[in-house]
């Protein structure tokens, strides 16, 4: 069923995360089963997709999520959207359940159901391969799961385009729930803009400039970058949080990996700035692996458990891709289990053999194989991080935030992105608030937690959001010239006139519909807080030795958040806000919820 | 003598983006997809990009393939359409050695590099520089120079 989306919706939910959170809300009754048929699988494009707006080929992915019960995000980038908003598409709603593996075919108008018993148990990268021998087409776009989405990994994501993951929030289980295997997408449409002159003639500008020193990080040594700078601010959790430095972190650096293994920067749909770093292993044990590599993925599977052999980081990465597991949540799961194997708490052997323990690669190797195909250990490690502590009844030391496993920024001493990761709509996650960065770059102390972080965590949660509505890559956000540029570009391709104001206000709105989405899927205000460790054990060493957040300074920040967000105490808000924001009809989800938290 | 000009693309400087598609649908049709684009960015997993545009053969095998006389060249090295005498049927698609003449997604007839009169767009875009407007004698002097290099290091 095709349904068209009118101007007001267009201005007032404005793209990807606006489309993808308001479609959620209104698709589906309160509180169902994460595989519950009805539990809607939604793809958004935003109105940059498509048109040559630099760096805007992304696309959203929205579900309840399979790790916290609550609001399921995730953005990947590349090729595919593109190709869906080519066959005419802006949001895809995928409701119910198959009786047997299937895949989706969209071809502009039309859309069929394809058998795709072959493509079961096949990896991400094989099922985009046979999609295209057999439907002949060698320009067809794929997105799909591996076993592991298979398997309902709670964990799981969605892999386009070979290298790129809607990654987060486990909605890869989502989609393995419905038997769906992929979407295979070819668009013909021409995508027409309101001011096509105006809109060349400024983007080959934009060109020029993103390619200057506002971007040259990414253009270089790409994200990796962040392994020295965080290990030197002692900000790089490792070894399951125990550690904020990793001793190897040389071996592991962005500087390395560019000397040794990168052998091409590509880029995505729309990108004149290029960041995706292939790495290819040319010798030794993992001799052949290639795949993308970025630092939160690195990160996870190289310092997080301790290993410090590049090779094997790459290698382990690549299985995650192949299987369709999410890189962060793998890694911090399987440092988890390091950790508790090193407690006595489980076994400490792996189905291959291997002792569970930090930096042993062919353990944690070995336990990505167990994962994705829920053998041994894996069985269990496959429910996430959240759900394994409660099973081994080893909470103090779980890292994740409302079941979503935490991401490459060691929080004790980043106190504004403490904040971040406590109130982020979609659990831990550092991309729906990039308060690290006033920690970092010195903006603010990051050793303290003082009122006016709540203004600086709102406002940034919701330039993020007009981000990725817009479906802008985040790594463009120093080159623009403020969000005035963007609303005028905004007004360029849709022929909306738009200010950075307006833009703002849409980004609120979505972000409080986020927040009684959640509510109206049982989140309270206890969710909005930090895995123990963090309140308990302080960073052991380094410029950031001793910090840590205690209860008292969470409490204060949050409820300077709900403040800012004009919440109640209790991460309510208030009906003036709705009512200010144009939200009134959700006014009746939000009484019942008031109700049950008293 | 003919030195026909073409849009050459270095593989090891294209990173794949598809500018030169965004730019040169825009030129041509007024509006955005590769479908439209008389060049089309091609990447081979995991690394490989190159675009593709007409090379302007010396001896266009599309023009002889075509069974009605639609496609001619004309003197600078474009191929030319007739419109009238064109059915769609392909066979200069079916010619190329390159896919780089395809039919128009909604017209059916073909559609190739034209050269943008001159200035192709595509070449001013393209944010890595792997575009350029060259010919078959320059490239060939381009590629002496580099095997001297060789040659004499």
């Amino acid at each position: 069923m095709t349904k068209h989306f009118d101007e007001s919706f267009a201005k007032k939910w404005l793209g990807a995360t606006g489309f993808g959170i308001k479609l959620l809300i209104d698709s589906h009754e309160p509180r169902i089963g994460e595989y519950d048929p009805a539990n809607p699988l939604i793809f958004t494009t935003g109105p940059f997709v498509g048109t040559m707006v630099p760096c805007s080929s992304k696309f959203g992915v929205f579900a309840k999520s399979p790790l916290s019960g609550l609001l399921g995000e995730a953005y990947s980038s590349s090729f595919w959207g593109v190709e869906l908003k080519r066959a005419g598409y802006d949001a895809l709603v995928i409701r119910g359940k198959a009786d047997k593996p299937i895949y989706l075919y969209i071809e502009d108008e039309d859309v069929a159901f394809m058998d795709a018993s072959h493509l079961w148990g096949k990896t991400t990268w094989e099922t985009e391969e046979i999609i295209r021998d057999d439907l002949r087409d060698y320009d067809v776009r794929v997105t799909s799961i591996g076993p592991a989405g298979e398997n309902l990994v709670r964990y799981a994501c969605i892999i386009n385009d070979r290298y790129r993951a809607a990654g987060r929030t486990g909605l890869g289980a989502v989609m393995g729930s419905k038997n769906l295997k992929a979407i295979a997408v070819k668009g013909s449409g021409l995508i027409e803009v309101a001011k096509p002159d105006e809109l060349l003639e400024y983007c080959l500008e934009l060109y020029r400039r993103f390619q200057g020193p506002a971007t040259s990080k990414y253009r270089t040594l790409g994200t990796p970058a962040n392994v020295l700078i965080l290990n030197t601010a002692a900000a790089m959790p490792t070894r399951n949080y125990r550690e904020a430095i990793f001793d190897k972190a040389l071996q592991v650096s962005g500087e390395t990996l560019n000397e040794r293994f990168v052998t091409k920067i590509q880029a995505c749909s729309s990108c004149p700035m290029r960041c995706e770093h292939i790495a290819e292993v040319t010798e030794g044990k993992y001799k052949d692996a290639k795949v993308r590599v970025e630092y939160e993925s690195l990160w996870a599977l190289g310092p997080y458990c301790g290993v410090g052999e590049l090779d094997a980081v790459i290698k382990a990465i690549e299985l995650c891709d192949l299987y369709g597991l999410d890189t962060l949540s793998t890694g911090v799961s399987i440092g988890y289990a390091m950790e508790c194997s090193m407690r006595g708490l489980i076994g400490e052997k792996t189905s291959e053999g291997y002792k569970l323990e930090f930096g042993n690669a062919d353990a944690m190797i070995s336990l990505i194989h167990d994962i994705a195909f829920r053998r041994g250990l894996g069985r269990i490690l496959a429910e996430g991080v959240k759900r394994t502590s409660e099973i081994i009844g080893a909470k103090d030391f779980a890292m994740h935030v409302k079941g979503v496993e935490m991401t490459g920024y060691d929080v004790r001493g980043l106190k504004t992105a403490a904040l971040g990761y406590a109130v982020s709509r979609r659990g831990a996650h550092h991309q729906t608030h990039g308060a690290y960065g006033p920690d970092l770059s010195g903006k603010v102390d990051r050793f303290k937690a003082e009122k006016g972080r709540g203004k600086l965590v709102k406002d940034s949660e919701d330039l993020y959001v007009i981000y990725d509505s817009l479906t802008l890559c985040k790594f463009t956000r120093g080159a623009w010239k403020g969000l005035e540029e963007i609303a005028y570009v905004y007004s360029l391709v849709t022929g909306f006139e738009s200010s950075a104001k307006d833009l703002l206000r849409s980004a609120e709105r979505i972000n409080n519909l986020a927040r009684i989405y959640n509510l109206r899927e049982g989140l309270t205000w206890r969710d909005d807080t930090l895995p123990p460790r963090i309140m308990k054990d302080p960073i052991p060493e380094g410029p950031a030795k001793g910090s840590k957040l205690t209860p008292e300074e969470l409490k204060l920040l949050v409820q300077d958040d709900y403040e800012a967000r004009g919440w109640d105490e209790r991460g309510i808000p208030t009906r003036s806000k709705l009512e200010e924001l144009g939200l009134e009809e959700y006014l009746p989800v939000l009484e019942a919820e008031i109700r049950e938290v008293k | 003598m003919k030195k026909y000009k073409f849009v050459y693309c270095d593989p090891f400087k294209c990173v794949g983006c598809g500018i030169c598609e965004y730019v040169c649908s825009l030129k041509h049709e007024g509006g955005f997809g590769a479908a439209y684009s008389r060049i089309r960015a091609v990447r081979i997993y995991p690394n490989r990009n190159v675009a593709i545009a007409c090379v302007m053969c010396e001896d266009p095998p599309c023009v002889k393939a075509c069974p009605r006389d639609a496609l001619s060249q004309a003197e600078d090295g474009r191929i030319l359409v007739d419109e009238e005498k064109c059915t769609g049927c392909g066979l200069c698609v079916e010619a190329c050695d390159f896919g780089a003449i395809t039919l128009h997604p909604k017209r059916r007839t073909p559609i190739t590099c034209d050269l943008c009169d001159g200035t192709p767009l595509c070449i001013d875009a393209c944010p890595e520089d792997a575009l350029e407007l060259t010919t078959r004698d320059l490239r060939a002097g381009l590629k002496r120079l580099k095997a001297a290099q060789e040659l004499t290091r």
